[in-house]
């Protein structure tokens, strides 16, 4: 078809295609100007030793020189990077399971849904940006709070549970991880705002015959949630895991985040710092792509 | 319990196959029925009660304690409702934050940055939408590369990029100097212009996974019927993506009002709520030390926290009035946009 028409089509191709890189050039010129530049200095920087003068800046090579400092030297920066990427891993798990939970339930027909959703959505909107970093501020006078309380002796259920678990003995390490979530659960339905309407969005495209069908052949309600509701969600799993992850690289009470901006703005060492940000970023484009490959192989793609 | 929850919503569709057919044979089957009915709901309003309420709680909290006075803070009797009820708390916090010109700088900022970047992001949204051209591939790569990539990473050189501003080294010829544009609000502005912005690849992917799913026969009826590319652009595309357009905007506006790393790196020197309630402390302390004549001195935890707490309202108030009138924007619009891979 192509070829009998050569002449037209391709010019009208050609028209379109202009026309397509003219909408999208401004996001390419940004791109240049404002991403690749300042990202392959920083890279590069990372290998420097950073000096600011009045008016003018200057990098001296010095290899490897950051990197080692980091890793081996600075007291803090390993210690953070594995407490931070073991949080991470954990949190991003713990948001996915709560947030297809709850836009399981917020999929049902019951009344006050509407108020519902708009409460479990209202995190999104108060809880960005500096006003996450203030909340967890008052997690020192929480932890205050908490000590006073003990001397009181209140207890509360989960507390009672962990030492009855852990006086039996049974697996200590995995309870603790899972009572801290569950004492955290705040958190991770704060966290869990935008993930949810997802969830919810990809729920509400499965066909109602599907169910049917299936409640006819014989098949109980958790059946069909396996056999039926997590096939055709599968691929906003995806979408989602990559959301949360990002999402909690970039959050601003991040302690390796603080840790590199301290070093930055407080310390001037920009090197350092760049050279933090590009391990801490490496390791998490890393474990992004090999968990959303592993996750790409179980996705089932209805169509 | 949970599985009681998550088992409901196909359970409600087949319950009603059973009334239909067999309506007089299966009584008790059916009562049973609608005991697990009313069972589940039960459990179910217990659970979402509990939720909702752990996110409500920390807000109804702080409204508490912002109109308690400072004895009512120490009072152990007092818990919620306040004894003393004052606003002195509010004016203090508005004073300390400059609150009427942060709001008005905030406001301004917020609006317009939001407006540039969803005019911007619906421009390249629909060009991967809608057209076939060479390298589309590697530039939504980029697209996406960009949506992974935390802005921390480069925060370091962008911060020297534009201290020391050159443009092929033009400026330098001229001026004989680099320009310094930290402090200044136009390295922001040219970033949306540029996509660069707070969250711009999620808008950029969004539009463009709405626009994929309009029908392609309005378009070619507009070419038909003689609109140019521009034209029908904005005559027959845009209005149909009015829900999305909202949405974007919405949040683009949100995030951008309680935004701390763009605002410290970039508008600095602008007074806005956000950046002042990140120093609301710091500010209360110096405040009170200056008031009481002392060089150097700690607020109790307490109070500074009430203040936090009455700052923090402050600034949310107008996003919760936002949020109440245009919930559906926020909400419906995104679940419909059907997000997929």
């Amino acid at each position: 078809m192509r070829k009998k028409l050569n002449g037209k089509v391709s010019g009208l191709e050609k028209r379109r295609a202009i026309s397509g890189y003219l909408f999208i050039s401004p996001f390419i010129l940004g791109f240049l100007l404002f991403m690749v530049k300042p990202f392959m200095q920083s890279l590069y920087m990372s290998f420097c030793d950073v000096q600011v003068g009045a008016g003018s800046f200057e990098m001296i090579y010095n290899g490897l020189y950051n990197y080692n400092y980091a890793f081996k030297v600075d007291p803090d920066y390993s210690r953070l990077l594995i407490e931070g990427f073991t949080r991470m891993i954990i949190y991003s798990f713990a948001i996915m399971v709560f947030s297809f939970f709850v836009a399981l339930i917020l999929n049902q027909e019951f009344h006050g849904r509407a108020l519902v959703r708009a409460i479990f959505f209202l995190p999104v909107i108060l809880s960005s940006g500096v006003i996450l970093g203030l909340e967890t501020d008052n997690s020192v006078i929480a932890q205050m709070h908490a000590t006073v309380e003990d001397s009181m002796q209140n207890v509360s259920v989960t507390a009672v549970l962990e030492s009855i678990l852990r006086t039996a003995g049974v697996g200590t390490r995995a309870y603790e991880t899972v009572f801290e979530l569950i004492d955290n659960i705040y958190d991770i339905a704060l966290a869990s705002g935008i993930q949810i309407i997802v969830f919810l969005s990809g729920l509400q495209t499965i066909p109602k015959s599907m169910y049917e069908a299936a409640s006819i052949e014989g098949c109980t309600s958790w059946e069909s949630l396996w056999k039926v509701t997590f096939p055709m969600v599968s691929s906003i799993f995806l979408v989602n895991w990559v959301y949360t992850i990002v999402d909690y690289c970039m959050r601003s009470d991040n302690e390796v985040m603080e840790k590199i901006t301290d070093t930055m703005v407080d310390q001037l060492n920009y090197g350092l710092s760049s050279a933090m940000a590009w391990c801490y970023f490496a390791l998490t484009i890393v474990f992004l792509a090999i968990s959303s490959f592993i996750i790409s192989r179980r996705v089932y793609y209805y169509e | 319990m949970s599985n009681a929850a998550v088992m409901s919503a196909p359970a409600g569709v087949g319950k009603a196959k059973v009334k239909a057919k067999d309506k007089p044979k299966m009584a008790p089957l059916k009562r049973k029925k609608v005991a697990t009915q009313v069972f589940i709901s039960i459990v179910r309003f217990i659970l979402l009660f509990g939720l909702c309420f752990l996110i409500i709680q920390p807000i109804l909290n702080k409204i508490s304690v912002s109109f308690m006075t400072e004895g009512d803070l120490y009072d152990p009797v007092v818990i919620n409702i306040p004894a003393h009820f004052t606003t002195e708390n509010y004016q203090l916090a508005a004073k300390l934050m400059d609150y009427k010109v942060a709001l008005r700088h905030s406001f301004i900022v917020a609006f317009t940055i939001a407006a540039l970047q969803v005019a911007v992001c619906t421009l390249v949204g629909y060009g991967f939408a809608r057209y076939e051209f060479p390298l589309k591939k590697f530039w939504f790569m980029c697209v996406l590369l960009m949506i992974i990539i935390p802005p921390q990473v480069m925060s370091t050189s962008l911060y020297l990029h534009f201290k020391f501003f050159d443009v092929f080294g033009i400026f330098k010829l001229i001026t004989g100097d680099a320009i310094n544009l930290r402090g200044s609000v136009l390295p922001y502005y040219m970033m949306s212009a540029g996509c660069m912005g707070l969250k711009n690849g999620l808008y950029i992917y969004l539009i463009r996974q709405f626009f994929r799913n309009i029908p392609k026969e309005l378009e070619e009826a507009a070419y038909v019927d003689g609109c140019g590319t521009f034209k029908t652009f904005v005559i027959i595309m845009l209005p149909d993506a009015k829900p999305i357009l909202t949405s974007c905007f919405l949040f683009s506006f949100v995030w951008q009002w309680t935004d701390g790393f763009y605002s410290r790196m970039f508008l600095g020197n602008l007074k806005l709520v956000s950046t002042a309630l990140s120093v609301i402390v710091d500010e209360l302390s110096s405040y009170i030390m200056r008031l009481l004549g002392l060089q150097t001195g700690t607020v109790s935890v307490a109070y500074s926290n009430c203040i936090l707490s009455t700052g923090t309202l402050m600034i949310i108030l107008p996003l919760i009035i936002l949020y109440l009138f245009a919930q559906r924007g926020f909400v419906e619009s995104l679940s419909q946009t059907g997000i997929k891979m």
